[in-house]
């Protein structure tokens, strides 16, 4: 039971039943589409540049599960206003925090200790593998929007 | 039947001495009695057909239809009595007529690829229904792709039945070739009207192929008082083992279609200018068959008889009706599926909780369920919901695990708000 509530955590469920930046972006310079084939869950990641290297604004649309869709809303708020580097160092360590059990969630690279508590919030994830690519499928997406490929798939 | 598979007797279906006879379901989940759900997806195996499997293995094993030794004449005919279970099984006039495929799907694509090939062509039709699981969608794509055929799609009412005015509209012009359509709906339960649809098929010129996955295992199937061509299922939801299945077809097409694949076990004679063929069944068994397993479902299928299929059908109707009825009286359930008739299969949404979070939820209370899309995009979209939990029952399922399931589900609204 508190592996449950461990995973399904107020922060998660909010981020779930309210998304944030839940919405199409235009003139978006970058967006994919990423689907798990496995339950049929999709997100659709818009990616607008600042113009200076940072992302000026980062939404989602779709339909899947409270882990998908917090996860996508909190990756949204993580990455807006940062460097493309940056965000993919995110991503590494947002990965980490999913899946490796060696690695102390909040032990973030300094760069990111102001984010540890928001990401060690997908921590719970790890006791259920089943789990793993609903909390991942968004990032792949985003990932897959800035490097100007069209879909993204966990499989 | 072997004296082996009869199960341990019982008057008024003794549904605990049927669960003694599955190892598997005194185990616990997560420290709780496991409930098994997902009958649909794939069945549990009865100790006769494990014991059956190990019989083979350390008694009788040998490759068949190939040696001269004791072994080999002894494993064949085993083999080959495992063909005799799944024609009578099904009814089938011949065993001659039973093909062994790795299951439903190889069984479609075999049709698609031998039958299909030979016999459709541009402007030909081929018809399925909106409730067809992938394996009886993506074949009849490729053939389409192929041969410059035309896939129509019977459409299903709100409730989840085949219109069958549309159905007929499809066949009007005489340019179906063949329906192919599912026994049983994998994803909502739709029970569809076979016999009905296979005549109005056969008025207008067109041959009848049925995917019997989900009846096969539940009710009673009789492909001549159906009046299908070709009929199949997966060993794995019948109580057998997975890599093994079966293709039902008339006997005169069977001998009229080509080969499926090349090699051993399916010549009669081969030099490097030219090669014929053995005769049904065995031009489309080429390669060493699974033979273990076709015992093995030889042995499910008898285990199935002994139960009783139509005292199968009672007990599982009843339970998943009882499901149904407890599962809309939860806050926020909507089941999707109401056809008149209907199998032990209910699908449900709930308002607070995707189905993938309620399948997550509740097997940590030891209810397995199946959550996602039921390999049925269509149907998901025909009834505007990205995926569903699915229950799906067994001969060994009980009502109170239908209580086990409704009390877990609690914890979903626990958990997520009421
Ligand atoms: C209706 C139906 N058809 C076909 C299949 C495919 O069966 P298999 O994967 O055993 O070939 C299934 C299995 O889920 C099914 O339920």
């Amino acid at each position: 039971m508190n592996e449950l509530r461990e995973l399904y955590q107020e922060v998660i469920l909010d981020h779930g039943r309210n998304p944030r930046n839940f919405r199409r972006i235009e003139d978006a310079d970058g967006e994919a589409k990423g689907d798990n084939p496995l339950c049929g869950d999709r997100v659709h990641v818009f990616v607008k540049l600042d113009g200076a290297g940072g992302l000026g604004d980062v939404a989602f649309q779709g339909r899947g599960c409270a882990i998908s869709t917090a996860s996508a809303s909190m990756m949204t708020e993580l990455l807006k206003g940062r460097s493309e580097a940056e965000a993919r160092r995110l991503f590494d360590v947002f990965h980490a925090v999913c899946t490796d059990e060696a690695f102390d969630p909040l032990d973030v690279p300094e760069e990111f200790e102001d984010e540890a508590d928001r990401l060690q919030v997908m921590a719970g994830v790890r006791q259920f593998p089943m789990r793993v690519k609903c909390a991942t499928l968004p990032w792949h997406t985003f990932a897959a929007a800035l490097d100007g490929k069209a879909t993204a798939t966990t499989e | 039947m072997s004296p082996d598979s009869t199960p341990t007797l019982r008057p008024n279906y003794d549904v605990l001495a049927i669960r003694r006879d599955f190892p598997i379901l005194a185990r616990e989940v997560f420290g709780k009695p496991l409930v098994y759900l997902d009958t649909g997806a794939s069945a549990q195996k009865p100790r006769q057909v494990i014991r059956a499997m190990t019989e083979v293995m350390e008694e009788t094993y040998s490759n068949v239809h190939r040696g001269v030794h004791f072994l080999s004449q002894a494993c064949t005919d085993q083999f080959e009595a495992a063909r005799e279970t799944v024609a009578r099984f099904i009814n089938a006039p011949e065993a001659d007529e039973i093909v062994w495929t790795r299951g439903a799907t190889e069984a479609l694509n075999l049709v698609a690829a031998t039958w299909g090939r030979a016999n459709v062509g541009p402007g030909d039709r081929i018809v399925i229904s909106t409730l067809e699981h992938h394996s009886n969608i993506v074949p009849w794509q490729l053939l389409r792709d192929e041969t410059g055929a035309e896939l129509a799609v019977i459409p299903v009412d709100d409730a989840g039945e085949v219109d069958l005015d549309a159905y007929a509209g499809l066949l009007a012009d005489g340019r179906a070739k063949l329906v192919s359509v599912t026994h049983v709906s994998n994803s909502i339960g739709t029970v569809l009207p076979i016999r009905e649809m296979a005549r109005m098929a056969h008025d207008k010129g067109a041959l009848f192929m049925v995917d019997g996955c989900q009846a096969a295992p539940h009710m009673a199937v009789d492909v001549q008082a159906l009046g299908v061509d070709f009929y199949c299922f997966s060993g794995h939801k019948t109580y057998g083992p997975t890599g093994i299945g079966a293709l039902w077809g008339r006997k005169a097409l069977l001998d009229a279609m080509p080969p499926y694949q090349g090699g051993g076990e399916m010549i009669a004679h081969v030099t490097f200018e030219k090669s014929t063929f053995k005769a049904a069944p065995h031009k489309f068994e080429a390669g060493t068959p699974a033979i273990v397993e076709a015992v093995g479902l030889g042995a499910a299928l008898d285990y199935i008889e002994a139960v009783g299929r139509d005292a199968i059908l009672a007990h599982e109707t009843d339970v998943a009706e009882y499901a149904r009825e407890r599962l809309a009286a939860v806050p926020g359930v909507r089941i999707v599926g109401h056809a008149r008739e209907r199998g032990a299969i209910v699908s449900f949404t709930m308002d607070q909780a995707h189905p993938h979070d309620i399948g997550t939820i509740i097997d940590r209370a030891g209810v397995a369920v199946r959550a996602g899309h039921h390999c049925a995009f269509p149907v998901m979209e025909r009834f505007d919901v990205g995926a569903t939990a699915r229950a799906s029952f067994g001969l060994y399922n009980m009502k109170s695990e239908v209580d086990r399931l409704v009390e877990a589900l609690d914890e979903v609204a626990e958990i997520f708000g009421r």
